[in-house]
C-alpha cells in the first residue's frame, strides 16, 4: 500500500501522545493521601475495602434509607451505623477538602452529591453569605400572600 | 471503498457497539431493585386530620416551619414557587360550587399539602419510581431517580406538586444542614416529614402547631387519636370522587360526641 | 447510497447549511436552559408542560400517519402508492426524532433519562411511550432503507423485510395510542380525561401528516421532477378530507358533552380555549385561527374542481397542517393545565430561549429529512 509510511508514522505518533502519562518525566505523581482527624477509631468498613467500594456503599445506602427507610447498617464486623453521609461519615472526616477533595479532584471525579447534602464547614460562610434578604425571610413564614389565593403570573 | 474492507469495518464497529452494550448491561451496578410500587398492607398508613376549627386565620407556623426545616426557596413569584404545605381559599381547596358554604368553613383559607393517596396517581405515572408509595402509606420522593419529566405534576389532581425550575440556593433563606437541599430539575412535595418520623419525631408542621390543629396518627389503627377524631366529627377529603383516597382529612365542625 | 445526500446543487446546499445555522442556534439555547434551569421558558408551577411537550404530541402524530400509505399498498394492494412510500416511511423517522428530541429538552435531568430504562414501570405510560417510540423509529429506518437500498440494486426486497413491514401498521396506531394514554388517564385534567382523546388523536393524526406529506411530494416535484404521481396524491388528499371531518366532528363531541352536561370542570377548559376564562384568553385566538384554516381547509378539499388543482391543493393541506398544530401542539397540551387544580387560571406563552430551542428541534428534524429525501430521490431517479 503506498501509504504505509504515512500510516506507520501516524500510528507511532498516536501511541506516543496516547501514552504520554507514562513516560513524560514529571507526570507521574503519587496519589495524593487524604488527610485524617488524628485520634480516630475506625471507619465503617476497612480501609482497603472503602478505597475500592465507598462509591457503592453510599449508592447503596442513599437507595436503602431513601427508598426503603432503612436507616441502620450493620458492617462486616457486626456494629451497626446509621446510613448517613452527613452523621456518620462527615463525622469523622470532616474536613472536605483535605479529605473527600484531595483524592476526587486528582482523579477527575465530580460527585455531585454536595450539589444537594451539605459538606460539613460549608454551612457556616454558605448560610452567612447566601442568607436572604428580609423580605426572603418574611416570605419563608408563608404570610406573605393574605388569603393564599395564587394570583396567576 | 471496496466490499471486504466495508464488510470488516461494519462488523468491528457492531462488535464493539454489541460488546459495550452488553458490558453495560451485565455489569449494573447497585443492588438489584426491590419492588417499589404497591405498600404491602402494612401495619401503619400515616394521616392527617387538619383541623380548621382550631387554625388561625393569619397564622402560618406549620408552614415557617416546614419551610425551615426542609430548606424550601422563596423565588417571590408564582411561576418558580415551591411550596409543600400553604394556605388557599375553601372554594379552591374544595372546588363543588356550593354557593352557600358554611360561616365555619369560609371563616379562613385553608391548610393545603400532599394527601399521600392510598391510591396515588402520581405514583401511577412516574416512569422511573423516583414517586413511589412507602410501605407506611407515605408518597415519597427519590430525588436521586427523578429526570423531571413532571408527569407526576400533570398527574395529581390536587396541584400539591412543584418543581425545581432553577437553582433553589440562592433563594433559601437559612439553611437547615439536617436537610439537603435540591437540584434545578426534580420535582418536590410534602414527604410527611419521612426523615422526621424514621428518627420517631412528629411531622414539623404538626410539631410547631400551637393550636394543635393538626392530628397526625395511624390511619390503620382504630384505637388512635386521630381515628378517634375521625369517627367523632365530619371530615372531609378533597375530591374524593376520583378514587385517590387520600391521608388527609379535614374537619369544619367541632365534635359531636 | 448516502452519497446522493452528500452532493446537490446550490439551492440545496444552501438550505443545509440554513438548517445547520437554526440548529447551532438551538444548541445555543439549549445550553442555557441546561445552566439555568427549565424556568428559562415559559412553564410555571401550573402549566407544567409547554411547547415541548406540545410538539412532541403533535409530531407523534405526523409519525404516524405513514401507516395511511403502508395499509392500502400492503394490505390492499393499492400500488399507487408506490412512489410515495419510502416518502411516507421517511417522514416518520424524521418526526418521530423530533419527538424523542423534543422530550429530551423538556427533561430536568436530561443526563438521568436512562432510568427509564433501568427501572422500567410498565404500569406509567412513559415507559411505554419510550418502547414504542423507539420501536417505530427503528422499523421505519430499517423498512425505508432497505427497500431504498433493494431498489437501488435492482432487485426485489429482502423477505424477510415483509413481517416488519406488516409489524409496522398496528405499530403506528399504537404509538399515538400510547401517548394518548399519557394524558386520557390522568384523574385531574378534565380536559384530557375523555375516552375519545385516542380516536382524535389519531383522526388529527390521519390529515395532519399526510397534508404535510402532500405539500412535499409536491415540493420534491418542483425541485426535482420526483412525481408521485397525480392519483396517489388526490388519493392521500381524499383521506386528509375524511381524516379532518372525523377529528372536527369528534372536537364538536367534545363541545356536546361539555356543555350540555353543563359539568364546570368539563366546561371550564374548552371555556378558556374559546372563549376566554376570568379575564384570561392567551389561547383565544390561536384556537379560532385554528377552527378558521381547518373550516377553509376542509372545504377547499371537499370541491373536486379546487383539490385537483395544485395551486389550491397545497394551500389547503398547509392551512390543515397549521389548525391541528395550532389545535393539538399549542391548545391541547396548554389548555389542559388550565384551570389549574386549584381552579386558578393563569396564561401561558413561550419564551425566546423555549422558542429557539423549538426551531432548532424543528431544524433537526428537517435536516435528516432532507438527507434521507435527497437519498431517496437519488436512487429512484436513477433507477
Amino acid at each position: 500500500m503506498s501509504n504505509k509510511a504515512a500510516v506507520c508514522i501516524g500510528l507511532a505518533l498516536f501511541g506516543g501522545v496516547a501514552t504520554l502519562p507514562f513516560w513524560l518525566p514529571g507526570a507521574r505523581r503519587p496519589m495524593p493521601q487524604p488527610v485524617l482527624k488524628a485520634g480516630l477509631t475506625e471507619c465503617v468498613e476497612s480501609a482497603e475495602y472503602m478505597r475500592a467500594n465507598h462509591m457503592l456503599l453510599l449508592d447503596a445506602w442513599r437507595n436503602s434509607v431513601v427508598r426503603e427507610g432503612n436507616r441502620r447498617y450493620v458492617n462486616a464486623a457486626g456494629k451497626p451505623f446509621e446510613k448517613s453521609l452527613e452523621r456518620t461519615c462527615l463525622d469523622c472526616h470532616s474536613n472536605k477538602a483535605e479529605f473527600c477533595d484531595r483524592c476526587h479532584q486528582s482523579v477527575a471525579v465530580q460527585p455531585y452529591c454536595w450539589n444537594c447534602h451539605f459538606a460539613p464547614g460549608e454551612l457556616r460562610p454558605a448560610a452567612a453569605a447566601m442568607a436572604g434578604s428580609p423580605a426572603l425571610r418574611i416570605a419563608a413564614t408563608g404570610l406573605s400572600s393574605p388569603g393564599g389565593a395564587a394570583d396567576g403570573r | 471503498m471496496d466490499a471486504d474492507r466495508r464488510k470488516f469495518l461494519i462488523g468491528l464497529g457492531s462488535a464493539a457497539l454489541f460488546g459495550v452494550g452488553a458490558a453495560a448491561g451485565l455489569t449494573r451496578v447497585g443492588a438489584a431493585e426491590a419492588p417499589a410500587g404497591e405498600a404491602a398492607q402494612g401495619a401503619i398508613r400515616w394521616g392527617m386530620l387538619v383541623d380548621m376549627t382550631r387554625c388561625a386565620e393569619g397564622c402560618a407556623d406549620c408552614i415557617a416551619a416546614c419551610n425551615a426545616k426542609h430548606n424550601i426557596p422563596q423565588f417571590g413569584n408564582t411561576k418558580d414557587e415551591i411550596k409543600w404545605i400553604w394556605k388557599q381559599d375553601f372554594a379552591q381547596v374544595f372546588p363543588n360550587g356550593n354557593p352557600f358554604p358554611s360561616a365555619r368553613q369560609t371563616a379562613g383559607p385553608v391548610l393545603t399539602l400532599c394527601n399521600h393517596c392510598a391510591n396515588p396517581p402520581c405514583v401511577r405515572v412516574c416512569p422511573t419510581q423516583a414517586t413511589f408509595k412507602r410501605a407506611d402509606g407515605i408518597v415519597e420522593m427519590d430525588f436521586h431517580r427523578c429526570i423531571g419529566c413532571r408527569f407526576c405534576m400533570a398527574a395529581c389532581p390536587y396541584g400539591s406538586r412543584s418543581f425545581n425550575w432553577r437553582d433553589p440556593r440562592p433563594f433559601i433563606p437559612a439553611f437547615d444542614p439536617d436537610y439537603p437541599t435540591r437540584e434545578a430539575g426534580v420535582v418536590e412535595k410534602c414527604n410527611f416529614c419521612s426523615e422526621r418520623l424514621d428518627r420517631g419525631q412528629r411531622p414539623a408542621c404538626v410539631e410547631a402547631c400551637k393550636a394543635q390543629a393538626l392530628v397526625f396518627g395511624n390511619l390503620n389503627d382504630p384505637g388512635s387519636e386521630l381515628r378517634g377524631q375521625l369517627r367523632a366529627r365530619v371530615t372531609l377529603q378533597r375530591k374524593p370522587e376520583l378514587g385517590t383516597q387520600p391521608s388527609v382529612f379535614y374537619a369544619f365542625e367541632p365534635r359531636h360526641d | 447510497m448516502i452519497e446522493h445526500a452528500l452532493t446537490g446543487n446550490r439551492t440545496y446546499r444552501l438550505w443545509i447549511v440554513f438548517l445547520l445555522a437554526l440548529i447551532a442556534a438551538g444548541l445555543a439555547g439549549y445550553r442555557d436552559q441546561l445552566t439555568y434551569g427549565l424556568g428559562i421558558t415559559g412553564m410555571g408551577r401550573d402549566i407544567s408542560w409547554g411547547v415541548y411537550i406540545g410538539q412532541f404530541t403533535f409530531l407523534v402524530g405526523v409519525a404516524a400517519s405513514a401507516v395511511m400509505l403502508v395499509l392500502p399498498y400492503y394490505l390492499h394492494n393499492y400500488k399507487t402508492f408506490g412512489k410515495m412510500l419510502v416518502l411516507g416511511e421517511f417522514l416518520a423517522v424524521a418526526a418521530v426524532l423530533m419527538c424523542m428530541l423534543f422530550v429530551i429538552v423538556d427533561m430536568g435531568k436530561p443526563e438521568r433519562v436512562l432510568n427509564i430504562l433501568l427501572f422500567p414501570t410498565p404500569r406509567s405510560m412513559v415507559f411505554w411511550d419510550v418502547v414504542v417510540l423507539n420501536g417505530y423509529l427503528l422499523l421505519n429506518l430499517v423498512c425505508g432503507w432497505v427497500a431504498l437500498e433493494a431498489e437501488q440494486a435492482g432487485v426485489p426486497p429482502p423477505r424477510w423485510i415483509k413481517p416488519l413491514i406488516y409489524l409496522s401498521i398496528p405499530w403506528a396506531i399504537s404509538i399515538h395510542t400510547v401517548t394518548a394514554f399519557l394524558y386520557a388517564g390522568m384523574p385531574g385534567r378534565d380536559l384530557w380525561l375523555t375516552a375519545i382523546l385516542a380516536p382524535r388523536f389519531l383522526a388529527s393524526a390521519f390529515a395532519a401528516g399526510p397534508a404535510l406529506l402532500i405539500a412535499l411530494s409536491l415540493l420534491l416535484k418542483r425541485l426535482t421532477a420526483f412525481d408521485v404521481g397525480p392519483e396517489a396524491i388526490d388519493k392521500l388528499a381524499t383521506i386528509v378530507l375524511y381524516a379532518a371531518l372525523v377529528n372536527f366532528f369528534f372536537t364538536a363531541m367534545e363541545f356536546f358533552t361539555a356543555f350540555y352536561s353543563g359539568i364546570p370542570a368539563a366546561e371550564r377548559p374548552l371555556t378558556y380555549l374559546f372563549f376566554g376564562l376570568e379575564g384570561h384568553a392567551g389561547l383565544r385566538p390561536a384556537m379560532w385561527l385554528s377552527t378558521l384554516l381547518g373550516a377553509a381547509g376542509v372545504a377547499v378539499l371537499l370541491a373536486p374542481g379546487l383539490r385537483l388543482r395544485e395551486r389550491y391543493l397545497v394551500p389547503a393541506c398547509a392551512a390543515i397542517f397549521l389548525s391541528l398544530w395550532l389545535d393539538k401542539g399549542v391548545g391541547l397540551i396548554i389548555g389542559g393545565f388550565i384551570p389549574s387544580p386549584l381552579e386558578t387560571v393563569s396564561d401561558y406563552s413561550p419564551t425566546g430561549h423555549e422558542v429557539l430551542i423549538t426551531a432548532g428541534v424543528w431544524a433537526t428534524g428537517s435536516l435528516v429529512l432532507t438527507l434521507l429525501y435527497k437519498t431517496a430521490i437519488g436512487v429512484k431517479q436513477r433507477a
